[in-house]
This record gives C-alpha cells, structure tokens and sequence, in this order.
C-alpha cells in the first residue's frame, strides 16, 4: 500500500517541444494518493499535453518523470472518435484494457447513471453518455491514479456537478489520486485539492482556498470574491501568439516566458483577454449551456 | 481423402478463411487495407527472389514483406512522404522489380498467371500441412495479444496510457501480416489476398456487434465464400482463386439486401 507521501507520478521541470517551440516547459507535477489535482488554463496552455507528459505518452525534451510501481491508470482521454466500423457495445467497452470483475463493471456504471446502457453500441451514444461511459470504464478498472481529460464536456450543467461529485467519491472510496483538467473553473473548484495553472509553463498553484483569499484574488475580483468558485478567474499578464512568441505586459516581445514571470498582477483587464472568462464570470445559468452531442453517431 | 485435389483444396481454402477472418477484422478496423495490397504486391519480388537464389517460396515471400514493412516504419517516420504515396510507391515498386528480376531468369518458365492468380487445386499435402501450422501459429499469437491489440486500434493512446504496450503488439501484427499474406498468396494469388482479408469483414461488420463476435462472423463468410468460389469454379469452368472472391463479393451484396439492413437495425435499438 502506498503511503501518503509517495507520490503516484512526478513530473520534474518538464517539458515537450514541438519542432521549435515549447508546447509547455518547467513543469513540476506530483500527485498523492487520495488527492485531487487540477490543471486549469487558456486553450493551448498546454493542459492536455502536460497530462500526457505524466502519463509518458509523450516522451519528454527536458526534465524527468517518475512513477510508482505497479501502477494501475484509468485514463478518460479528451477525444475518442469510435469509427463505424468497430462494432462495441458499452459492456465490451468496459473491459477493453483488461480485465475487470463484473461487479466492478456495474458498480461503476450505476454511479455514473448509464447502467441502462449496457448493452447499447457505443456508436449510438450521446456525447454526454459516452463521457459518462468511459469515465465509469475508468473507475471499474478500480485505478491507482485517474487522470480525467475534460470529463464534463458534452455532459448537462447538472450532470457535470454530479460528475464532479462522483470524481470526490471514487477519490475517497477508492483512495486514488485524480489528475483533472477542466475549464469549467467555476464547479470544479469545490472538488479539488490543489490547483496548477498552466500558461505555457505553471503561472500559479496553489489550495482554492489559499489563492480565494490572497490579496491579489480580492484586488482582481472585489465582492465577486464572496463567489469562491471563480478562483482563478484571473488575468495572465502575458500572452502566448499564434507564432509561438510571448507578449507581456509592457508591450515587449520576447521568444518565450519563464515561470517567474508573473501572472497576478493587478493589470487592467484589458490587457490580456481570455477567450472563456467572460461567461463565466457572469455565472452562467443552467440552462444555457449548449449541448456537445458531436460524438453521437 | 486427402488424395482428392478438390478437397486438398477446400482444406487449405478454409484454412485460410479461419486466419483472414480474424486477421482481416483488425485491417478494416485499423483501415490497412491498402497496406495488405502493398504487402502482397511486395510478395512477387519474394518470389523472384526465391527462384533466384534456390530458396523456399514461403519463407522468401514472408522475409520480403516483412522488409516491406519495414521500410515502411522507417519512411513514415521520416515523414517527408505522406503515408498513401508511400504505399502506393512501394506497392508498385516491388512489383515491377519482382517482374524484372522473373524475366532475367530465362531458364525458368513461370506461371505468372499462378502467381498473380493462385493456385488452389495445385494444393499438395505438405502445403495443406504448412497453411495449418502456420495458421495455428497465427491464430495463437493472435489470441494471446487480442486485448491489446483491439484496444491500441480503438485508441493508442488510450492503450498506452493504462499500461498495455500498442507500438509492441503492432510489430508483432505486422509479422503476422506477413505470414498470412505468404501462405495465402498460393490460394488467391497476389493480386487477391486483400480482398480475401477484407471482404469477410466488412461483411461480417453488418451482423456483429463486438469485435469477438465480428471476428467469428468473418471466419464464417470467409469459409462460405471458399465453398462458394470452389464449387462455383467446378461448376462453370472458371478460375479458382477469382471465383472465391466473386463469392465473397455475393455475399457482401447480399448482405447490404433489406434482409441485411433488417438486421442491423435490430442490432442498434437507439437509432437516433
């Protein structure tokens, strides 16, 4: 049995380059048992790639990554396009990396709440059905570590609270650690231990609790603050473009950035603007989140 | 009875059938189609090859397309070319080297046509025992890496992640590939082994609703396809290796009938 202290997997001062240009850089990741990390960040922060970097899909440009013995992974990857001419029904989908017991099977196919689906072809399934699916074929496989890639999307605003709730239960039934990316900042903040945002390399990390009441966080979001979910609805003092340069603050232009460079300053929003915060922080009611069935078939 | 060419070559026809099945499931799924054509294009060279240098015909055709496949990995990898060019150039490209190097050897005369073509009815007792080692080889190594190999041509990464090894159990395919193609190539001939790999299949696809299953369906159709192109070829006085994949293509068409469709729609309740 692990104890506390050993972590699952560590990244240390990672980073993966494309052709010239970093896709992420520096980055240190280490996930417990039993804790729930969260990688936040604009599109194209590098979230996804860095979760691979800790899965070893990808193979590093610098630093190291390390990993426990014997450890079990459920992996809920961001897209899976199941083509036609596959023919799977959801029980088969359920053990396709390996064995798994058949109350394992049902136990988590209750929870996620597409127990009824057993027997259906994946092909069939709405986009938020399928993502139910293969996080229950993840949770069945009764994993060490759980590294969820956008886990709600194409999943309803009330399925995506009860998903997140299920993540902090599998966590505390099964004792597992939890890699978790998202963008939907505002529910995930209540389910997670630790939070890492990624700009490129990491801006900021940190408790929720610890960055809701810094001063940086009051400064930036005055009365909203009583809102903690947005924590890190904060302004990145500079910004990565499309050709791989960074522009900061004061204008200037550089080949990339470091780590220390800052990200909480209390800057004009105007002068980074990211794409997904202004929904969000307008708190955005149930009933207008658009529904991502593009995986139905 | 095994003194009957006939049988001999219902024997090795469905001894055939039983490998392509499976085997063919994982190209369809995997969209190889168009590599097996490269493999079996490559087997020509492999057979020039062996009447050069005196060597067994099986084991050169097979070292040739593993080659192939080889190279393959090496040049995609390099990415200069993109993947289809690159099959098509090596496809074409072992076939025209293996027709000439076969016309610099004067001294021998050979059936392009058997070799193009196949030659089920010249099916000897030690090619009936060599199909059904190999493909009792095949089918084991098969079985043994099915969980991974099913779920690397779903999902890589997905694979990787939870710990199976897919850039490993590929290799192993490839080598398998190679086999089958070697021990086909005297059924059908070259020119016909992929659609003897695919058809079945992609008939089988219709019917089945997991990949196991679909596996089974595709072994079937690839037997009945045989029967099919055998007694068809006796009856009409055509050739053999043609007429078993004008059968797989009967039953294809039949299965893409309102009898087939019927069906499929059975199979998926949720048709949105």
């Amino acid at each position: 049995m692990l104890t506390r202290s050993e972590a699952l997997i560590s990244l240390t001062n990672a980073g993966v380059q494309r052709g010239r240009q970093w896709l992420v850089r520096g980055v240190d990741l280490k996930v417990h048992p039993g804790e729930i990390v969260t990688l936040i960040g604009p599109n194209g922060s590098g979230k996804s790639t860095t979760a691979k970097m800790a899965l070893g899909l990808l193979s590093l440009d610098e630093g190291a990554r390390a990993q426990s013995d014997a450890l079990v992974v459920g992996y809920v990857p961001q897209k899976l396009a199941i083509d036609w001419t596959l023919p799977l029904t959801v029980d088969r989908f359920m053990t396709l990396t390996g064995r798994v017991a058949a109350d394992a099977v049902s136990a988590a196919m209750t929870a996620t709440g597409v127990a009824h689906l057993w027997q259906a072809d994946v092909c069939t399934l709405s986009g938020g059905e399928f993502q139910r699916v293969m996080l229950a074929r993840a949770m069945a496989r009764k994993p060490d570590l759980l590294v969820l890639d956008e886990p709600v999307q194409g999943v309803d605003f009330n399925g995506e609270i009860e998903i997140y709730e299920l993540i902090q239960k599998i966590r505390e039934d099964v004792g597992c650690g939890v890699l978790l990316i998202s963008h939907d900042l505002h529910v995930v903040m209540a389910a997670t231990d630790r939070v890492l945002c990624l700009n490129g390399h990491i801006c900021c990390q940190g408790t929720p609790v610890a960055v809701a009441s810094s001063v940086e966080y009051q400064r930036l979001f005055g009365l909203r603050s009583a809102q903690s979910l947005a924590v890190y609805q904060h302004h990145h003092d500079h910004t990565h473009m499309p050709d791989g340069r960074v522009r900061h603050a004061d204008g200037s232009i550089t080949d990339h950035c470091h780590p220390d460079d800052g990200s909480h300053d209390a800057l004009p929003p105007a002068d980074h603007v990211r794409s997904d915060s202004a929904p969000l922080a307008a708190g955005r009611p149930a009933g207008e989140r658009p529904r991502e069935d593009q995986d139905a078939g | 009875m095994l003194d009957d060419f006939f049988t001999r070559a219902l024997l090795a026809g469905i001894g055939v059938a039983l490998v392509a099945g499976p085997l063919g499931c994982i190209i369809v799924w995997r969209r190889l189609a168009y590599f097996g054509d490269t493999l079996s294009h490559a087997a020509v060279l492999g057979v020039a090859l062996a009447i050069m240098l005196d060597a067994n015909l099986t084991i050169s055709v097979f070292v040739v397309a593993i080659s192939v496949s080889c190279a393959l990995l090496v040049l995609q990898r390099r990415g200069s070319v993109s993947s289809d060019s690159l099959l098509g150039l090596m496809a074409h490209s072992a076939l025209a080297l293996g027709l000439v190097v076969l016309s610099f050897l004067t001294w021998v005369r050979i059936d392009l046509m058997a070799l193009l073509l196949g030659d089920i009815l010249a099916v000897s007792v030690n090619d009936l025992i060599m199909i059904y080692l190999g493909g009792g080889l095949v089918l084991g190594v098969l079985a043994w890496i099915w969980r991974p190999l099913f779920a690397a041509s779903l999902s890589p990464e997905l694979a990787a992640a939870e710990g199976l090894a897919p850039e490993r159990v590929n290799i192993i395919f490839m080598v398998l590939m190679a086999l089958v193609i070697a021990m086909a190539m005297k059924i059908v001939g070259v020119l016909l082994i992929t659609a003897l790999l695919i058809m079945p299949a992609v008939t089988a696809r219709r019917f089945a609703a997991g990949p196991e299953q679909m596996a089974l369906l595709a072994v079937a159709i690839g037997i009945l396809s045989v029967f099919g192109g055998l007694f068809g070829s006796l009856h009409w006085d055509t050739p053999t290796g043609p007429s078993i994949v004008v059968a797989g293509l009967v039953l294809f068409m039949l299965s893409m009938t309102p009898l087939g469709r019927r069906q499929a729609a059975v199979r998926s309740p949720k048709g949105e």
